[in-house]
């Protein structure tokens, strides 16, 4: 049974709608909500932040259709509803349900368990299995569990099975892509308008598409391979509007970190952040990623950035299904609206342990590191490498300590070697990558952005400090507890390797 | 499913004072999709009679079946006692299970076991009394009491599930992460209860405490104070069923095996 809850309330349920404030949220109440998540969270840059506003929502009365913002949408289409108000809980079609290596085996063994050893899957078109986070290692377990998908794959003949066999080499799969998030945009199954969940946190990065898409657990994963559906509560929206021109050191990293950092790890808990604004539409389609990928570091249940024309043209030559992109009514209510004056943001990092423990990389600049890695779903696309080249470019100066790249898919990779670098007279960022001397191009991967087996390429196995161009920095996140992971751009991560120090990227690009 | 949530659960206490409280009655569900496995609960009261299964070693004193109110998670005799133990705030998935130990498969028997073993080890040295000892596989330390936003991080399911096989059967956060408290629930591995003040703060690793469902209350036995919880609501019976597919099977959602 769907309920519309009007009003705010702390409900425990297993849909989830902890502290969601309603839509009916008073002034007072936010500020009660974020007062109580606001333990750390530095206030050196509020300036730029007009205050935030909360939104009214109009009475209904049942008749009257009231405005619905892009989230509310998409979910009421999927569910087949007319209108739909925060709080519902509503039986969700799924348009794609994504899982990988690490949870793959734990959903397909719950829906074996559940629906049957010979069940078939809802729909073999909508399943979509990569292999990404613990490839290229000698873990047997590991291993195994490749294996494991392939076997389901065959049985069930999924159409969308991304394998690798050949370890020792990754150019020999051909069907192999790499992290999933990225795979998911690459291949064309990112659309405006539906609904795509995944067995990872970072799911929401598909966001970037006008979608809705977020993270799910084996359990519900393995219900979704049965039925095709799931009950989900729908969230309420913030409104992120960020208006100007994106500076020239200035990357979608920090403008997500600058958020997270403002309403902390968990101020968009059970929320949908919705990003808009002169800034976001000038972004290209790996920055929005980028912007949607850490809404999960913030608590937030899914990212979303309306869908324009470079969207479309994305999306173009990827695929051929048609789409119905949805946007935020003019009437809609969101929970709260922030306002950022982009020309004042600098250069950010998110240092040790915490995505929202937010500080100036000028500020930093007396801290010695030891590594710098740049790759996964949030720091290792195309765009992002192309930043790191343009500043190692820019400098000219080879970097002090060890660099590591691990490209996401395989044609990110094949980017580093054959894009030729703005500005460079031809050369590849591969060329430029080492003539800096960095690390060779690594095999793509999640890699070490969350430790991996113990032989992971770049793990931290040593007490190190790093900066990443990764998700989290949670303690023991890359690896060892001890470890120090300062999160930043490409920008800052390059200018980093360059100095051995957290560096401001405007020491190279001004 | 628990999808009904009936206001008649809550405790009376909002974040927000200022709030008017209007709740529209639960609106009929109609479904209109055809997978052949499944039924949705339809207008289904959540007081169903069903009388719940023993799980694993938890104690569950069989309860009557409720009464037609409109009350309707019935956990009313349900209790934990044992010792709890304490951690801080964002404790994030790769502390509660970090990442090296998911090529374990939950669903795979021995390898839930192991999990099991490696609950909450990564939590930083600084926590000296650690969940597990050192050559144990279990925890002495049924309950976790912690702070706000447990559970953050990932969405791997291996975090409640590592610390259900532990021997952990109740978590009493100040707050929670989404898809930590959503698995929880789905897997029915650990009750994810929420507590109103920050009692990792008045409470010590190795206190023996008990938690009284029903009445929504923690006692601290060792310092003698008592907390109030807010209620599981409509998330309990799902737990106590087993998980949501168990719950679904008993609530004839979907048909049994």
């Amino acid at each position: 049974m769907a309920s519309s809850l009007v009003s705010p309330s702390p409900i425990p349920s297993f849909i989830g709608n902890k502290k969601s404030l309603g839509s009916s949220a008073f002034p007072a109440t936010s500020q009660i909500a974020i007062q109580k998540c606001k333990k750390q969270v530095s206030k050196k840059i509020v300036s730029v932040m007009a205050p935030q506003q909360s939104e009214r929502k109009p009475a209904t009365t049942g008749s009257v259709k009231t405005g619905m913002t892009m989230t509310e949408k998409i979910l009421a289409r999927a569910s087949e509803k007319p209108q739909l108000t925060p709080g519902d809980n509503v039986w969700v079609n799924v348009d794609i349900l994504m899982t990988h290596d690490v949870c793959g085996p734990g959903s397909i063994g719950i829906f074996k368990k559940e629906f049957g050893e010979n069940a078939k899957v809802w729909d073999r078109e909508k399943v979509v299995i990569i292999p990404d986070h613990y490839i290229f290692t000698s873990d047997e377990r590991a291993n195994r569990n490749v294996d494991i998908l392939r076997d389901f794959c065959t049985e069930q003949n999924i159409k969308y099975f991304y394998d690798i066999k050949d370890l020792g080499n990754f150019k020999a799969n051909p069907d192999y892509k790499g992290v999933c998030h990225v795979a998911l945009a690459q291949e064309g199954h990112c659309r405006p308008g539906e609904v795509l969940l995944g067995t990872d946190s970072h799911t929401c990065t598909a966001g970037a598409f006008g979608q809705f898409a977020t993270g799910i657990g084996n359990t519900d994963a393995g219900f979704v391979l049965g039925t095709g559906k799931l009950l989900l509560k729908v969230p309420p929206t913030l409104r992120f509007v960020m208006d100007g021109e994106m500076p020239p050191y200035l990357l979608a990293k920090d403008l997500i970190l600058q958020i997270i950092g403002e309403i902390s790890v968990a101020g968009a808990t059970y929320k949908s952040m919705e990003f808009v604004g002169t800034t976001v539409e000038s972004l290209n389609m790996e920055e929005r990623m980028t912007l949607c990928n850490m809404v999960v570091e913030a608590g937030g249940k899914n990212g979303v950035v309306p869908a324009d024309s470079t969207t479309f043209k994305y999306l173009e030559d990827k695929t051929s299904l048609p789409y119905e992109p949805v946007y935020s009514d003019a009437q809609a209510s969101f929970l709260s609206e922030y306002r950022f004056d982009i020309s004042k943001l600098e250069p950010l990092v998110a240092k040790p342990h915490s995505p929202d423990n937010r500080a100036l990389a000028r500020e930093c600049k007396d801290v010695k590191i030891d590594r710098v890695y740049i790759g996964s779903c949030t720091g290792g696309k195309t765009e992002d490498f192309l930043a790191a080249a343009k500043l190692f470019l820019a400098s000219g100066k080879k970097v002090k300590v060890p660099t590591f790249l691990v490209p996401a898919t395989q044609k990110v990779w094949l980017d580093l070697y054959t894009l030729p670098v703005p500005g460079s007279g031809g050369k590849t960022m591969s060329q430029i990558f080492e003539e800096a001397g960095c690390d060779t191009p690594a095999s793509p991967s999640c890699g070490a952005c969350l430790g991996g087996p113990k032989d992971t390429y770049a793990r931290m196995n040593e007490p190190k400090v790093c900066v990443s161009t990764t998700n989290r920095n949670f303690p023991g996140r890359m690896g060892h507890k001890e470890g120090q992971i300062y999160l930043a751009s490409p920008y800052t991560a390059a200018a980093s390797a360059l100095t051995g120090y957290v560096t401001d990227p405007r020491e190279f690009l001004q | 499913m628990a999808a009904s949530l009936s206001h008649a659960s809550y405790s009376a206490t909002f974040i927000s004072s200022a709030s008017k409280v209007t709740v529209s009655q639960p609106s009929r569900f109609s479904p209109s999709f055809k997978a052949s496995t499944f039924s949705p609960l339809t207008a289904k009261p959540l007081n169903s009679t069903f009388t719940p299964h023993a799980r694993r070693a938890v104690t569950t004193i069989m309860h009557a079946t409720s009464t037609p109110s409109s009350i309707p998670s019935d956990t009313s005799t349900k209790t934990f006692h044992g010792l709890c133990y304490v951690v801080g705030d964002n404790i994030d998935t790769d502390q509660i299970i970090p990442a090296e130990y998911l090529t374990l498969v939950p669903s795979n028997p021995a390898e839930y076991e192991k999990l099991g073993s490696y609950a909450l080890i990564g939590l930083p040295s600084s926590y000296a009394t650690r969940f597990i000892e050192p050559n144990e596989s279990k925890t002495k330390y049924s309950i976790v009491i912690g702070g706000a936003n447990f559970g953050c991080g990932s969405s791997r399911e291996h975090a409640p599930v590592a610390l259900g096989a532990a021997g952990a059967k109740a978590v009493v956060a100040e707050s929670y992460a989404r898809i930590f408290f959503r698995n929880s629930v789905a897997t029915g591995e650990v009750y994810p209860l929420e507590s109103e003040v920050r009692i990792c703060e008045e409470c010590r690793t190795g206190d023996v405490v008990t938690i009284e469902l029903g009445e929504s209350r923690l006692i601290n036995h060792t310092t003698g104070k008592e907390y109030k919880l807010k209620p599981i609501g409509d998330a309990g019976p799902v737990i106590e069923a087993g998980g949501i597919f168990a719950y679904a099977r008993k609530t004839g959602m979907i048909p049994s095996r």
